[in-house]
């Protein structure tokens, strides 16, 4: 990463009749459309040759950290490698040309990928069936808990209009069940960071039509009472949702469906290891118990008595959360990272990302709060530095971290600490770089002791240091024109 | 162990005694015993790349490229090659989401550029960082509506909507509780009479409509936008995003929200995904606005500088009650789709919209020449998309006989209604082949 910063925009590099672009000639007799339809303004594009356009992107990208860069030990995020062969892959000049609509007899591969990996998580979710369509972890839980919302609508239960979500949980699963157009019941977290069974049961009743959960937690630790929640909430005839957020860590040990969950989703671009892309595009498949497959939505993958495949779309199904397929070129790069590891090391991922994370908790716990005992999953969280006298906080520390060439954890959430600083290693980093990490951890606690200034001006060696946020909620300037 | 996985044996044992653990079935001593999976997955057992490589090739073999002339909502346009070999830089690829700005100028950057360049692109003032696609989207600008409205539960949608979009907003609508209606069609465009008896009802908090719409006709909104306001109600349209460079634009049509699918500015077909939807609003609107928002600010040196900004509308900081659940944005096709109009630039853009929209006129007036079919609505302008009605062939027949040359020739709508979009993609060549086909289909 360049330390400089690059800064300059690609409308700053326009030049009048410059061109990046090439067309074939035009061989047509020009049509116009009517006036009143046509577009009057003109187009603030900038006007670049190709040279430029490559070094003002690639000048650009070396004031970014990804995965590639170096150690992001980003909590809940499950920051893995992201193997090359999966991206050459989803660029296959035949398959990256298919058109969703021509004829299926053009696309059976296309449709056997899909199928496969359908196949595949349904055998590692523990589920009877999945469906690949939805965009992103989000979706994904959007669409199952209309699932559950269509599933319900099918047995008339129109009373069951909330649903149970932990005070712990990630603030999508609120804002999805929202949308979904359910109230939100809160239920209380125990000190060791666990669902209060006892609170969780006296919200139970007829009006409840899910509970929403993520196992382990977002505290990385496993919710031990999962079987006697699960049939408590099968008793009032509620459904239990998986997010499938913190799935990592269960690779090869325990399946949602074997912990009593109906409904889940996968997020690809975690568990599966597809780029985050800076913020997308995910994936985010969900998948269903028997029983429940009829509600998935359209349009279906199915294959057929004679081995080939088809789209179908189904009365009976929750509707359509995607036009297509969802995000194929995405779902492509899991499959071939679900061959790549095969049975055996899928089998190995989750104990040694729970490993990873052990290693460092154990490590540092003499310097940072750790608010609760016990082995962790995947990730765990530090409630900040416990030396508190230094007044150096999770921030600071998060920020130090980027001068040392570390992305910072995961900080100020999960929301039941007041200094979260949530910790998720992933299986693919090395020992080596897990005691670099460690030891920069240790440094930039004994500089809060002996330096506490150098660690709250932090960071010193970014391309750029302490932004003001304030201002930039305060007057927005969105858009280019709005710096003119 | 595998190539991904770094831990040698003696890593395992030394980091477990680290962890004062036995194995690493002690770290899951937790789990209850009955919920363990006892056997491995049923799986195929690890491939080598190569045997992976094999394994792709074979799916490769199963699907067949075709000259495209199918449309209804996915365009087949002329990808750049700088495109791929930027937005393949793992600096930009494998970055997560730009939550630490001091280390992810590159992405805060470009995301600033492509709302600039979408701002500009609809004519509105503000655009957010990008959605999954044009129908969530949609479906967004819906829930939008209804949250600016408050008590207000009625939204309209044009019967000349793509359907898999209408879908998709009629799912958001049944769950949410948004009391969705369908604005009839006549004569392939948007009932103008019966949109405002629709009005006058009251209760409309949003009326969203398609440009070009599902048959490629590009519709007259004149009025619309003040009928909308006179009632309180927003003004959405969704438009294809290329041919907004040539078509009047939801700021000319005077739209509150513009949203749609950005996969036509060059974007593979990739069978349906990824893409990119966009959503830009008015100023007014900002703070109702869902999804991710780039701002520019200064650093404590004075630098100008890109954040993440008006972050107390999102769902991690407002739970329940933010705008919407999107945790995410299209990050690298934002970036897609910035630099191709960096490239394209308005003149290439422009040339893009002559060359489809030409095309397709070519392309309408010889089919209808051959006598086999004619425009169904031939009194309405269109751009780069039409509707043919079948007269002596089917849309079945027609769509066997391409295909036998290599060609998609269209969507069928009915067995005598069939969609034909046109690009840059497709040569005058390719065009004439299509004709003799129909041609010869006509005379046997």
């Amino acid at each position: 990463m360049n330390r400089e910063l690059y800064g300059s925009l690609i409308f700053e590099h326009s030049c009048k009749g410059r061109r990046g672009f090439s067309l074939p000639r035009n061989p047509y007799k020009h049509v116009e459309l009517p006036e009143k339809l046509r577009r009057s303004q003109p187009l603030d594009l900038p006007e670049v040759d190709e040279p430029t356009v490559v070094r003002h992107y690639t000048n650009s990208s070396n004031n970014n950290f990804g995965v590639d860069t170096g150690f992001y030990p980003l909590g809940s995020c499950t920051m893995k490698y992201n193997p090359k062969i999966n991206d050459e892959m989803a660029a296959d000049p035949v398959i990256s040309r298919l058109h969703p609509l021509q004829p299926v007899s053009t696309t059976q591969g296309a449709l056997e990928i899909y199928y496969t990996l359908q196949q595949a998580l349904s055998e590692i979710g523990g589920m009877a069936e999945f469906t690949l369509n939805p965009f992103a972890g989000a979706h994904g839980e959007l669409t199952g808990l209309m699932t559950i919302h269509a599933y319900h609508d099918s047995r008339s239960d129109w009373a069951r209009t909330k649903v149970i979500v932990p005070d712990s949980a990630h603030g999508t699963n609120p804002a999805s069940a929202a949308v979904c157009g359910y109230k939100i019941v809160e239920v209380k977290s125990l000190p060791d960071g666990t669902v209060d069974v006892d609170d969780l049961k006296s919200k139970l009743g007829p009006d409840i039509a899910a509970v929403m959960m993520t196992n382990p937690n977002t505290v990385g630790m496993f919710e031990k009472h999962i079987p006697e929640i699960a049939e408590a909430v099968h008793a009032c005839g509620a459904l239990m949702y998986y997010d499938g957020a913190n799935l990592n860590p269960m690779l090869g040990v325990c399946r949602p469906g074997d912990m009593g969950f109906d409904v889940m989703h996968i997020n690809l671009h975690k568990t599966f290891s597809t780029p985050h892309g800076g913020g997308g595009p995910g994936s985010g498949p969900i998948g269903v118990r028997k029983g429940l497959e009829q509600f998935l939505p359209n349009p279906r993958v199915v294959k057929l008595a004679d081995g080939t495949f088809d789209v179908v779309c189904e009365d009976s199904a929750l509707g359509r959360v995607s036009q297509w397929l969802g995000n194929f070129a995405v779902e492509i790069r899991a499959l071939s990272y679900i061959m790549s590891l095969g049975s055996e090391n899928l089998m190995m991922v989750g104990k040694l990302a729970t490993l990873n994370a052990n290693y460092i908790m154990q490590a540092l716990r003499d310097l940072y709060l750790l608010p609760i005992e016990g082995p962790c999953k995947h990730e765990f969280v530090f409630d900040g530095l416990k030396d508190k006298s230094t007044g150096v906080t999770t921030l600071n520390v998060a920020k130090r971290l980027l001068d040392f060439g570390f992305h910072a954890p995961t900080i100020y959430f999960p929301l039941l600490f007041h200094e979260s600083l949530m910790i998720e290693p992933t299986e693919t980093e090395t020992r080596e770089t897990l005691d670099r990490f460690i030891a920069v951890m240790r440094q930039i606690a004994g500089e809060a002791a002996s330096d506490p200034e150098l660690v709250k001006s932090a960071p010193h060696l970014t391309p750029i240091s302490h932004p003001d946020d304030t201002e930039a909620a305060l007057h927005p300037l969105p858009t280019y024109r709005s710096l003119l | 162990m595998h190539r991904y996985l770094p831990h040698t044996e003696q890593d395992i044992a030394q980091m477990l005694e680290a962890c004062q653990a036995k194995s690493l079935d002690d770290l899951y001593s937790d789990v209850p015993e009955q919920l363990k999976l006892k056997r491995p997955y049923q799986l195929p057992a690890e491939m080598s790349e190569k045997e992976v490589r094999d394994f792709f090739a074979a799916m490769r073999a199963k699907c067949t490229q075709l000259v495209c002339f199918g449309g209804a909502g996915y365009y087949d346009h002329y990808a750049p090659a700088v495109i791929n070999a930027l937005i393949s830089r793992s600096e930009f690829l494998t970055a997560y989401t730009p939550y630490q700005p001091e280390i992810s100028q590159g992405t805060l950057q470009y995301i600033f550029e492509y709302q600039s360049m979408m701002t500009s692109l609809t004519g509105l003032d503000v655009s957010n960082a990008s959605m999954y696609d044009g129908a969530t989207a949609t479906a967004e600008a819906m829930l939008m509506c209804v949250a600016a409205a408050r008590k207000k539960n009625r939204v309209l949608i044009s019967a000349t909507m793509n359907p898999a979009v209408a879908d998709v907003v009629r799912t958001y609508a049944r769950y949410h509780g948004v009391a969705l209606e369908v604005i009839p069609e006549k004569n392939g465009v948007t009932s103008r009479a019966e949109f405002e008896e629709m009005m006058q009802a009251g209760d409309v908090a949003g009326v969203i409509v398609p440009a070009p719409n599902f048959f490629g006709i590009v519709e007259d909104y004149t009025g619309w936008a003040d009928l909308c306001h006179k009632y309180k109600a927003l003004f959405v349209m969704n438009c294809q995003a290329s041919a907004l460079a040539a078509i009047k634009t939801p700021g000319e049509w005077g739209a509150d929200i513009a949203v749609g699918d950005a996969q036509s500015l060059g974007m593979p077909l990739n069978y349906g995904g990824p893409y990119l939807g966009y959503m830009c609003c008015t100023n007014a609107l900002i703070r109702k606005m869902p999804g991710r928002i780039v701002g520019a600010t200064k650093d404590k040196d004075g630098k100008r500088v890109f954040v993440l900004t008006l972050q107390a509308r999102e769902q991690h900081i407002r739970r329940e009650k933010a705008t919407s659940n999107i945790c995410s944005n299209q990050g690298l096709m934002a970036l897609y789709v910035t630099i191709y109009m960096s490239l394209m630039g308005p003149e290439g853009l422009k040339q893009v919209n002559e060359l489809s929209a030409d095309g397709a006129h070519y392309m309408a007036h010889h089919l209808t020449e051959t006598g086999a079919m004619h425009l169904l609505h031939p009194h309405e302008p269109y751009h780069n998309e039409f509707l043919m009605k079948l007269e002596k062939v089917t849309a079945d027949q027609v769509l066997a006989a391409t295909l036998a040359e290599g060609i998609f020739g269209g969507v069928k709508l009915a067995d005598d209604l069939l969609l034909i979009a046109v690009t840059e993609m497709q040569s005058k060549a390719d065009i004439d082949r299509y004709i003799d086909i129909i041609r010869k289909l006509t005379t046997e």
